[in-house]
């Protein structure tokens, strides 16, 4: 329904290199404003923190979902990072080792919203995140979200 | 188990999803069935009024007001924060179990009712939701973005009457005299243009669209606590704080009580035959009458013999030391914008006004412009502090406090008292201790920036207002990084085991 790819290798980084959550937060979004999803890194990133500082979206088994809606996003994307020294979300049980920028457009209607929403169900599954975690290269992940999430 | 679930977080595109999917997962794995209903930004499918008759229980999982919440009225309920929806389903699902078997089974027409217990008779709430001080916070954030629309359009048209129709035009709309010329007042709404021209219908439109402002606040607080039926008692309530005069924090008090009144009396059970008549008929009766009295009796009057005391007490210091008197004032000026506080230190500018003094009156006025002017620039240099909706009221507030319209602060203030009021009054008190010690005079009563011709030492009268704007930006940006939460803990413990047993 829509031309742009929820998320493409140049939004991958298996080698996240990131002391804490803002700069893990800080290079992901970079890479969405380089392939041109976001129009103004700074104000994305102030949006992503009013929403982090709501509530930290850490989870268990080692998830960071950092996010917003936000009026500088132009298409729902995903920016992915992997971290094997883990980046600390606030989650009860330790650091993030998956970490998702999930950026969504502030006007966006529902239908613009459903893939972020399949996105997120495909996130609690244990087999989806051990996928991520094994993946050799971007475009595992690529082809991972691909099947699992949009249904190609 | 037949469970039916809301799942819902601020966001909308991420834990509302997960959490739907592991309490689907989980309660799967557990044989049970589930129909959940997604309250997120890719849109709802309601849950149907057959799955909720049909459910045992009711898990809510939400870090925002679940929408239409009252459906479930009657029915054991769970609310869990959502993370731990996330975390922990089959955990949450066992809380809905113990829930459910906390409520006896509905007895038939002609089993015998057993004298149950008070406690076991309300649907059981298992589990605390998000911890009281953000649930409170909730409340006031969604009374303050149902109300902020009405501070811009109200705000920005009275405005926009002082610039065409000048100072006067509040006066020629209301009666009385200004500057020497003495006006009717408009009794027939239907002569308002003939009698005061097109800004005086700007004005009085603006002025009917500000009397709304408390009533909304009030109501919508009470709406986030109790869903509809809170409407009622809320807006009730936010009318008689107008009607008592107890401003922005009578209607924030006034909001909170409504709420938690409506929600009291949805869990007492009452028996099918009068449930049908309950939403119509008996919760919103007993709900305003119980809520209006307690504002007409139990806040009211405090409130009058507080604004006499008030009062007295201020034109017993009359001819003291000038400047502590401006100081004082703009204390008074930004306290509660529009409340008892704020109306004594007006209406002491205005007899000080009639009796020749205005110097207290260009305090009075100056410090009223502070706290809007003040947090519009503390929204533009620290737009990261504020949420989304108070971001734009930031931009409406130039104009607002540029032409003393103090109404323009009350959206920050009543989302977060504490931090704002105080920084505020830092600033005001400045204004106002400022003006007087440099002389300046205002013989308008109001228009803000807009009377400036008539300002007696007009630069004077600015070195104040912008030395005080920027006093209380500076507070409202230091209070807004100080003892903020970094995480709410919601959830992470039960509320029993954090006691730590201390020996001996």
């Amino acid at each position: 329904m829509n031309t742009t790819e929820l998320i493409t290798t140049e939004l991958v980084d298996l080698d996240l290199a990131a002391g804490d959550r803002a700069e893990a937060t800080a290079h992901l979004a970079g890479l969405l404003a380089g392939a041109g999803r976001v129009t103004d890194l700074d104000g994305f990133l102030a949006d992503v923190r009013a929403r982090e500082a709501q509530m930290p979206t850490g989870l268990e088994g080692g998830i960071g979902i950092p996010h917003a809606r936000s009026a500088f996003v132009t298409t729902p994307t995903l920016a992915f990072g992997r971290s094997t020294e883990g980046v600390d979300f606030g989650a009860e049980d330790g650091p993030a080792h998956l970490i998702f920028l999930i950026a969504a457009p502030e006007g966006g209607g529902a239908d613009h919203m459903t893939i972020l929403a399949s996105l997120a169900r495909r996130l609690v599954h244990r087999s989806f995140r051990e996928a991520l975690l094994g993946a050799a290269d971007p475009q595992a992940i690529v082809d991972l979200v691909d099947r699992e999430v949009v249904g190609k | 188990m037949n469970i039916v679930a809301v799942t819902s977080c601020p966001t909308g595109i991420a834990h509302t999803y997960m959490a739907a999917e592991s309490l689907e997962q989980a309660a799967r794995e557990a044989g049970h069935t589930i129909a959940v209903e997604t309250q997120g930004a890719a849109g709802a499918t309601p849950l149907s009024a057959e799955q909720i008759a049909a459910a045992d229980v009711v898990v809510l999982a939400a870090d925002v007001e679940v929408r239409n919440r009252e459906r479930f009225a009657g029915k054991p309920t769970v609310a869990v924060p959502i993370k731990r929806a996330i975390n922990d389903p089959s955990a949450v699902l066992d809380q809905a179990a113990a829930a459910m078997a906390a409520v006896p089974a509905p007895a038939g027409p002609n089993a015998p009712v057993p004298p149950a217990p008070p406690a076991a008779r309300r649907p059981v709430t298992a589990g605390e939701g998000p911890s009281g001080a953000t649930r409170v916070r909730q409340w006031l954030m969604t009374g303050v973005s149902y109300m902020i629309p009405f501070v811009a359009a109200g705000g920005i048209l009275i405005a926009l009457s002082f610039v065409l129709g000048g100072a006067q035009i509040a006066t020629k709309v209301n009666g009385g005299t200004f500057h020497g010329v003495s006006y009717p007042k408009v009794t027939d709404i239907s002569n308002l243009l003939a009698q005061a021209g097109v800004a005086g219908v700007l004005f009085k439109i603006g002025a009917i669209a500000f009397s709304m402002l408390v009533p909304i606040l009030a109501g919508f607080i009470a709406y986030a606590m109790a869903d509809r039926p809170g409407l009622v008692p809320g807006v009730v309530a936010g009318l008689l704080a107008n009607a008592i005069g107890a401003g922005f924090l009578g209607g924030l008090v006034g909001g909170l009580l409504a709420g938690g009144v409506a929600l009291a009396i949805l869990r007492i059970h009452v028996p099918k035959a009068v449930a049908g008549i309950m939403p119509v008929v008996v919760i919103p009766l007993v709900s305003t009458l119980i809520v209006g009295f307690l504002m007409i009796a139990a806040v009211g009057q405090p409130i009058a013999a507080a604004t006499r005391g008030l009062t007295d007490w201020l034109n017993s210091l009359n001819g003291t030391n000038a400047i502590a008197l401006g100081a004082l004032l703009g204390l008074m000026m930004a306290f509660d914008m529009g409340g008892p506080v704020n109306k004594v230190a007006y209406t002491f500018g205005l007899a000080s006004l009639a009796a020749g003094n205005q110097q207290v009156m260009a305090a009075v006025m100056a410090a009223g412009m502070t706290p809007p002017l003040a947090l519009a620039l503390a929204t533009a240099l620290r737009p990261g502090s504020f949420t989304k909706p108070e971001r734009e009221a930031g931009q409406a507030a130039w104009l607002l406090g540029a032409s003393f319209i103090t109404e323009g602060a009350i959206p920050f203030a009543a989302a977060d008292p504490l931090r704002i009021i105080p920084s505020l009054m830092m600033g005001s008190a400045v204004t106002g201790a400022l003006v007087m010690a440099l002389h300046a005079t205002s013989p308008a009563p109001h228009g803000g920036i807009w009377v400036i011709g008539l300002i007696g030492k007009p630069l004077a009268f600015l070195v104040a207002l912008v030395a005080g704007t920027a006093v209380s930006a500076a507070c409202v940006v230091v209070a807004k990084s100080l003892g903020r939460p970094v995480a709410t803990r919601a959830g992470a413990l039960p509320a029993d085991s954090r006691h730590v047993a201390v020996a001996g």
